[in-house]
């Protein structure tokens, strides 16, 4: 079995946002970077289907050339080869313009499943999956909790709200997007990181950058929709200052 | 015109339907006319309660293979009816269904779609829509680019399904799709749930929530000594329960329980959208998180910016004052 999965490097869950001088975008200079979570957990899904089921785990790639950090790292933790889509307009590009260049840089491998993660933790589009199953002709299925193999078909099984699920089947090939907590992640081990650095790296340029289908006017932080009354002071006094206002200003004690 | 996709399952309406109708006769603001499209095997109930909206018309679109939805069928069906309908905007509520099928709706027809919005503005006539990014850390503003129609999903709770204008009666229009030339290559099994909830969270006056913040399972005991002080139910953010550190059904948010308590106090949580969404119709909210930037502060009536493990042992000391 061929599994691709698509991982998107975003900044670290502490990073502080900090625009650039027009506001249209985050200051990329102060930002320290990691594996988008929900990705991870696809790629440690698509390294059980080969456990499990035998073949290769590619992982893939879009963006400048400072995404190879994650793309190593899933090497590190037991993918067998990458493909990097490398282009510095990618870092910004929306997901129907990441999905149709990953599309044109995997066309040609066939894979029989291809996994990425529910959203990314930075622009939070959830598109990228389901467009490029579409610019490759897959059947998919999105927020997928368990993924399982029966007579060379997928039965997966989705999440719904409120604590609902469902399974659905589907003929390979086939794309999924996996939930966050789908499984236990595994860590790279030193041996792992060493074998990553011998393992193939395709670069791959796109033809023609394709234009996003949206464009960022500006950014700015949240605004807040409550009047919130911050409780300073050591943490004693802002106990002692919080339960008084829960008693006699909200009176919910 | 704009288009409004509506949401049912099994004869009953997803709320949210009603919030998109909102949100899209704000974009229109009379402009063009609003219709509302409903897709199932069996929709003429559904389409006469959207009748009661202020709309020109209800799309009812029906075909047995539309019975329970699968994203090939949806695709199909709403690639025919926006294609013959040719609408300026297509507005939809932002579930995990529309999550599923609205991504290669919008790639097959080659147009833009803009998820998760929660706010609408124009400039120089052009619609610009709001929606979070980076886990709620910045607000975009956002247009969308190439020719029309474009897509637009509503954030769940964004805007208010009582604002929706009602009518006098739109006509109903019964559209059977033809689904011809489209292989339907998913089968859907029955929905089912996991576990009966052994507590109801949504009947909870007060609740205590856990996130991230807690770092390690042993220190869940901290929190649930915090729940007994306050007389609080325990509950939890989507990483807490994906651990294993406490069972699914003390989740909240999205893909858990909604609650609106008394008092919600959020110990160690960020507040990503996908918690806030269940818990942000709380009477009163406290927030305590070491980062003031968290998202969490933006929904709390009192915040205290502070090491929880600190001020949690802190406060089950004033509770516990007579």
């Amino acid at each position: 079995m061929k599994v691709a999965v698509c991982i998107k490097q975003v900044p670290t869950r502490g990073w502080q946002p900090r625009l650039n001088d027009d506001r249209s975008w985050v200051r990329d200079a102060d930002i320290s970077y990691e594996m988008n979570e929900p990705d991870a957990y696809a790629l440690e899904e698509a390294l059980r289907l080969k456990e499990k089921h035998g073949g290769e785990v590619v992982v893939v790639s879009a963006g400048p050339a400072r995404v190879q950090q994650v793309i190593r790292e899933a090497l590190a933790r037991g993918a067998d080869r990458a493909i990097h889509a490398q282009d510095d307009a990618l870092g910004r590009a929306d997901a129907a313009a990441a999905a149709a260049t990953v599309a044109e840089a995997v066309r040609s491998e066939q894979f029989d499943v291809v996994l990425t993660g529910l959203q990314s933790d930075d622009q939070g589009h959830a598109q990228f999956g389901p467009v490029l199953a579409e610019r490759l002709g897959m059947p998919h299925s999105t927020i997928i909790m368990e993924v399982q193999v029966v007579d060379g078909a997928l039965r997966v099984k989705r999440e719904l709200e409120g604590g609902w699920f469902q399974y659905l089947a589907m003929p390979l090939p086939a794309l999924l997007t996996i939930q966050s907590g789908i499984n236990q992640l595994r860590y790279a081990t030193l041996k792992g990181i060493m074998a990553a650095k011998k393992k193939e790296l395709r670069v791959v340029t796109p033809n023609a950058p394709v234009a996003s289908r949206q464009r960022v006017l500006s950014l700015s932080l949240p605004l807040k929709s409550k009047q919130t009354v911050m409780i300073t002071g050591a943490p004693a006094d802002a106990a002692r200052e919080l339960v008084r206002r829960l008693r006699e200003e909200a009176r919910v004690l | 015109m704009m288009l409004v996709v509506a949401e049912q399952k099994e004869g009953r309406l997803n709320r949210a339907s009603w919030e998109a109708i909102a949100a899209a006769q704000q974009l229109s603001a009379g402009s063009v006319p609003v219709a509302v499209a409903v897709l199932g095997s069996d929709v003429a109930a559904v389409a006469a309660e959207l009748s009661a909206a202020d709309v020109s018309g209800v799309w009812a679109v029906s075909h047995p293979q539309l019975a329970s939805y699968t994203p090939d069928a949806f695709v199909a069906a709403l690639a025919e009816l926006v294609t013959a309908l040719a609408p300026t905007h297509v507005c939809l509520p932002h579930t995990y269904q529309t999550r599923d099928f609205a991504p290669v709706l919008a790639a097959r027809l080659d147009r833009a779609l803009i998820t998760d919005v929660t706010g609408l503005s124009r400039r120089d006539g052009v619609p610009v829509f709001t929606r979070p990014m980076f886990q709620g850390k910045l607000v975009a503003e956002v247009v969308a680019e190439g020719p029309a129609p474009h897509f637009v999903s509503f954030q769940i709770g964004a805007f208010r399904a009582d604002s929706a204008t009602r009518g006098s009666g739109a006509p109903v229009t019964a559209r059977p799709a033809s689904l011809q030339g489209a292989t339907l290559r998913q089968t859907a099994e029955a929905p089912f749930q996991e576990s009966k909830a052994a507590v109801d969270l949504s009947q909870a006056e007060r609740i205590v929530a856990v996130g991230r913040g807690i770092k390690a399972q042993e220190h869940l005991a901290l929190a649930q000594q915090l729940a007994a002080a306050f007389n609080a139910e325990l509950a939890a953010s989507r990483p807490i329960c994906d651990n294993g550190w406490l069972p699914m059904e003390r989740q909240i948010g999205s893909s858990g329980q909604t609650v609106a308590p008394k008092l919600y106090v959020a110990v160690g949580i960020s507040g990503a959208i996908q918690h806030l969404v269940g818990m942000k119709g709380a009477r009163t909210i406290v927030a305590i998180n070491k980062d003031a930037e968290a998202p969490i502060f933006e929904v709390a009536d009192y915040g205290i910016a502070g090491d929880l493990f600190e001020i949690a042992p802190a406060l089950i000391a004033e509770l516990g004052k007579a």
